[in-house]
């Protein structure tokens, strides 16, 4: 495999506090600390003059929507929009069609994978047969055909004993399990945040309460257990609190917060645009500002997207009854860079941590770092640059963003998986 | 003066002058309401259709006459009757009516902000009659046009809405009129029904029906939709009656001339004696009526819009 020189690059590797103006190398795939006379006269060289070169992003919250929805996304579109966005690492969430609750469907998937993904596309697998709450699915089936963690994401385990005997079960294989923390009792019909814009609207609200009492549910059988459990997705100020002094007693949770609840709240609905639903539901200000003091001190460890995908005509419809949800990969990056780093002051060692090495760890993936050894994937970015983000031009095969037509500053130049470059790809 | 909406959406948008311009157009219309010839031919070689996909029955028909009233052709086009039954989604089923060459669509549908979807796909008036727990403007419209014929201005007044404030589109924009008009109102009745968050549009919040009653000019009482609610905003239709309930000891509570209003339906002997609904100091049928002339005004006036708005933005 041709060896790969990047130069003069600042390099940006949070899991080696490294950051830094300098060069990078990798041969056969890997980062190497130098190469041979030969082998620098071979690779191929890319001037990353004015660029960052941090590690490839890692994303464990994305739909890509294979197997059974593939008008919205596949692994093919979906991996290349991961690709544009700087994504080298996803992890794709199970609630296909079918579900992903057996070894066949992973087997599928993992071939769709293989055969046409750009980026590493990770499974999941379901925390229940069909994602029905009733009955655990083959856990350690899931976990031999290569499943990274379980979860039911876009619903959530309502059933306590159901939950504790899954997390305890999956303790056994050390597979983490996620959460969608939603109390569906406390959500019938929702389709927005609960509070001042609800009332307004006229929309039925989702109150932070709902996914409060789950979190402090799950810190409670995490617990118990000594089972780790990862929070999707937090929205609620109240939640961030329970999973800080939950982490301070040493309980074993983890949480991740998307790129649209630290950036945008409620206030966005005015309009009634489906491009701001999604679940859970942009929530206010002070909640927006306690998400972002969560990722500052480490409560919550990072940022995850929650990709997902819907086509025009289905998101095209009145709010009560279009789906949920909302890119995120191509965009992801600038608006961490605009919302942590620039109004926020986060270093952008600590934001870009938050993207590669953290969310890896969360998982124990090998990924999220540009040590000597590592795989060679890597994420080469102007954060200065001004863009105008058109979803309908972007690599996803769905252009539901609410970012679309907006000017983004930072952008993505160059994605590298395994050495090779993936974004952008030449013309075949 | 000129008016200038080609659609009426919310009670919200709508500033006092508007709200005034739509109260004397229907004044005038009420006139001809009254005649042996109860029609004008403002709207003659209009057609008008009432896409209710939600049932109604007075809000319906209500636009039916008016429409008929200003001689313009109406359509009637509901839910059972619709391709939306077949899978068709609003945005195909608004496009084909408007290719046939309506002049005119009045909404109902139990999506809030569908009036407003469709205004932005098309190009005809969108008039809404009703969206989910959002606005019912022409109800708000009416409703303040009543009270304005029995109080004369509203500054100053007090009306209390009781019921079922948090489902209710009836109450938003009622309020939204009400404050715009410089009245003080007052939401009252069980804390799941009315929430503390209702303050942020101007209103009071009392869940004590004494005192939100105690010299008010209006009561308007809203439907207990327990078919909606199921069983855990309150425990029965009994308790609700029996805490909330107008009967005759509580309506002596009121200003000793004020009104008492109901936008129907009723459920009597439920959030309404009956004898209360049906005493002198009811005007829920004089609600209808004005239903009427209040529709032919707002009807009349989006039909005939002065888009200054559109010479503004291609300057």
């Amino acid at each position: 495999m041709p060896a790969l020189w990047i130069r003069n690059a600042r390099v940006i590797d949070p899991a080696s506090r490294r950051d830094s103006v300098g060069d990078l190398f990798a041969l056969d795939g890997k980062m190497v600390a130098r190469l041979s006379a030969a082998d620098r006269g071979r690779a191929r060289k890319i001037d990353a003059r004015g660029l960052v070169a941090s590690p490839g992003l890692v994303d464990i919250h994305v739909h890509f929507r294979e197997p059974g929805q593939t008008h919205k996304e596949t692994i093919a579109t979906g991996s290349r929009a991961a690709a544009a966005g700087g994504f080298t690492t996803v992890v794709c969430m199970p609630n296909t069609t079918p579900p992903a609750d057996n070894a066949g469907t992973i087997q599928f998937i993992l071939d769709a994978v293989r055969r046409d993904a750009v980026v590493k596309v990770l499974p999941t697998g379901c925390i229940t047969i069909g994602m029905k709450g009733d009955t655990l699915a083959p856990i350690g089936s899931l976990k031999r055909a290569g499943v990274v963690a379980i979860t039911d994401d876009g619903d959530c385990v309502q059933s306590n004993e159901l939950m504790r005997r899954a997390i305890e079960y999956a303790k056994m294989f050390d597979l983490p399990v996620m959460d969608h923390c939603q109390d569906q009792s406390m959500t019938e019909g929702a389709v927005m945040n609960e509070g001042d814009m609800s009332i307004r609207l006229g929309l039925r609200g989702w109150p932070n309460a709902a996914e409060d009492v789950i979190v402090s549910r799950n810190v409670i059988l995490s617990a118990y257990t000594g089972a780790h459990i990862h929070m999707q997705h937090i929205s609620s100020a109240l939640s961030v609190e329970i999973v800080r002094r939950a982490k301070a007693d040493g309980v074993r949770v983890t949480a991740e917060a998307t790129p649209h609840h630290i950036a945008l709240t409620d206030a966005a609905l005015a309009t009634y645009d489906t491009n701001f639903k999604m679940n859970p539901p942009l929530r206010t200000e002070a909640d927006r500002r306690a998400i972002i003091a969560g990722l500052r001190d480490g409560t919550l460890d990072c940022i995850a997207t929650d990709h997902a995908p819907h086509t025009d005509y289905e998101k095209d419809k009145e709010f009560d009854f279009a789906p949920n949800g909302i890119l995120g990969l191509e965009t992801a990056l600038a608006v961490v860079l605009d919302v942590l780093v620039r109004r926020n002051r986060f270093r952008l060692p600590h934001a870009l941590d938050l993207m590669t090495r953290r969310p890896a760890d969360i998982l124990g993936l090998p990924a999220g770092t540009l040590e000597v050894g590592a795989a060679a994937d890597i994420c080469l970015f102007d954060p200065d640059e001004a863009w105008t983000y058109n979803a309908k031009a972007g690599q996803s095969k769905s252009s539901n963003s609410p970012w679309s037509g907006r000017e983004l500053v930072g952008r993505v130049k160059t994605t590298i998986v395994d050495g090779r470059v993936v974004y952008p790809l030449a013309a075949s | 003066m000129t008016w200038t909406r080609r659609h009426l959406i919310t009670i919200e948008e709508l500033s006092l002058r508007e709200i005034e311009q739509i109260h004397s157009t229907a004044s005038a219309f009420k006139k001809i309401l009254g005649r042996n010839v109860k029609k004008v031919p403002a709207l003659r070689g209009k057609t008008i259709v009432n896409l209710f996909l939600e049932p109604s029955t007075r809000t319906r028909l209500a636009f039916d006459m008016a429409a008929k009233r200003l001689s313009a052709d109406v359509i009637a086009f509901d839910a059972s009757s619709s391709s939306t039954q077949k899978g068709e989604t609003l945005r195909d089923t608004a496009e084909n009516i408007q290719a046939l060459n309506a002049d005119m669509i009045v909404i109902r549908h139990a999506a809030a902000g569908s009036p407003l979807y469709l205004s932005k796909i098309l190009d005809i008036p969108v008039i809404n009659a009703g969206d989910g727990a959002h606005e019912h403007p022409t109800q708000g419209l009416l409703d303040t046009f009543t009270m304005k014929e029995h109080l004369g201005s509203l500054k100053g007044r007090k009306v209390a809405i009781l019921g079922d404030i948090l489902f209710s589109r009836v109450a938003r924009s009622n309020i939204h009129a009400l404050t715009k008009m410089g009245a003080a109102v007052t939401l009252v009745g069980p804390s799941t029904l009315v929430p503390h968050g209702f303050t942020t549009l101007g209103a009071q919040v009392s869940h004590d029906l004494k005192s939100a009653l105690a010299d008010a000019d209006v009561v308007m009482l809203l439907r207990i939709q327990h078919e909606r609610q199921g069983h855990r905003h309150f425990p029965s239709l009994g308790e609700y009656t029996s805490m909330f309930g107008l009967n005759k000891t509580r309506a002596s509570w009121l200003n000793p001339h004020a009104i008492i209003m109901h936008p129907g339906p009723i459920n009597r002997g439920v959030e309404i004696d009956s004898e209360l609904a049906d005493g002198e100091r009811s005007v829920i049928l004089e609600q209808v009526t004005n239903g009427i002339a209040v529709r032919m005004a707002v009807l009349y006036l989006c039909a005939g819009y002065q888009p200054e708005n559109v010479i503004a933005s291609t300057q």
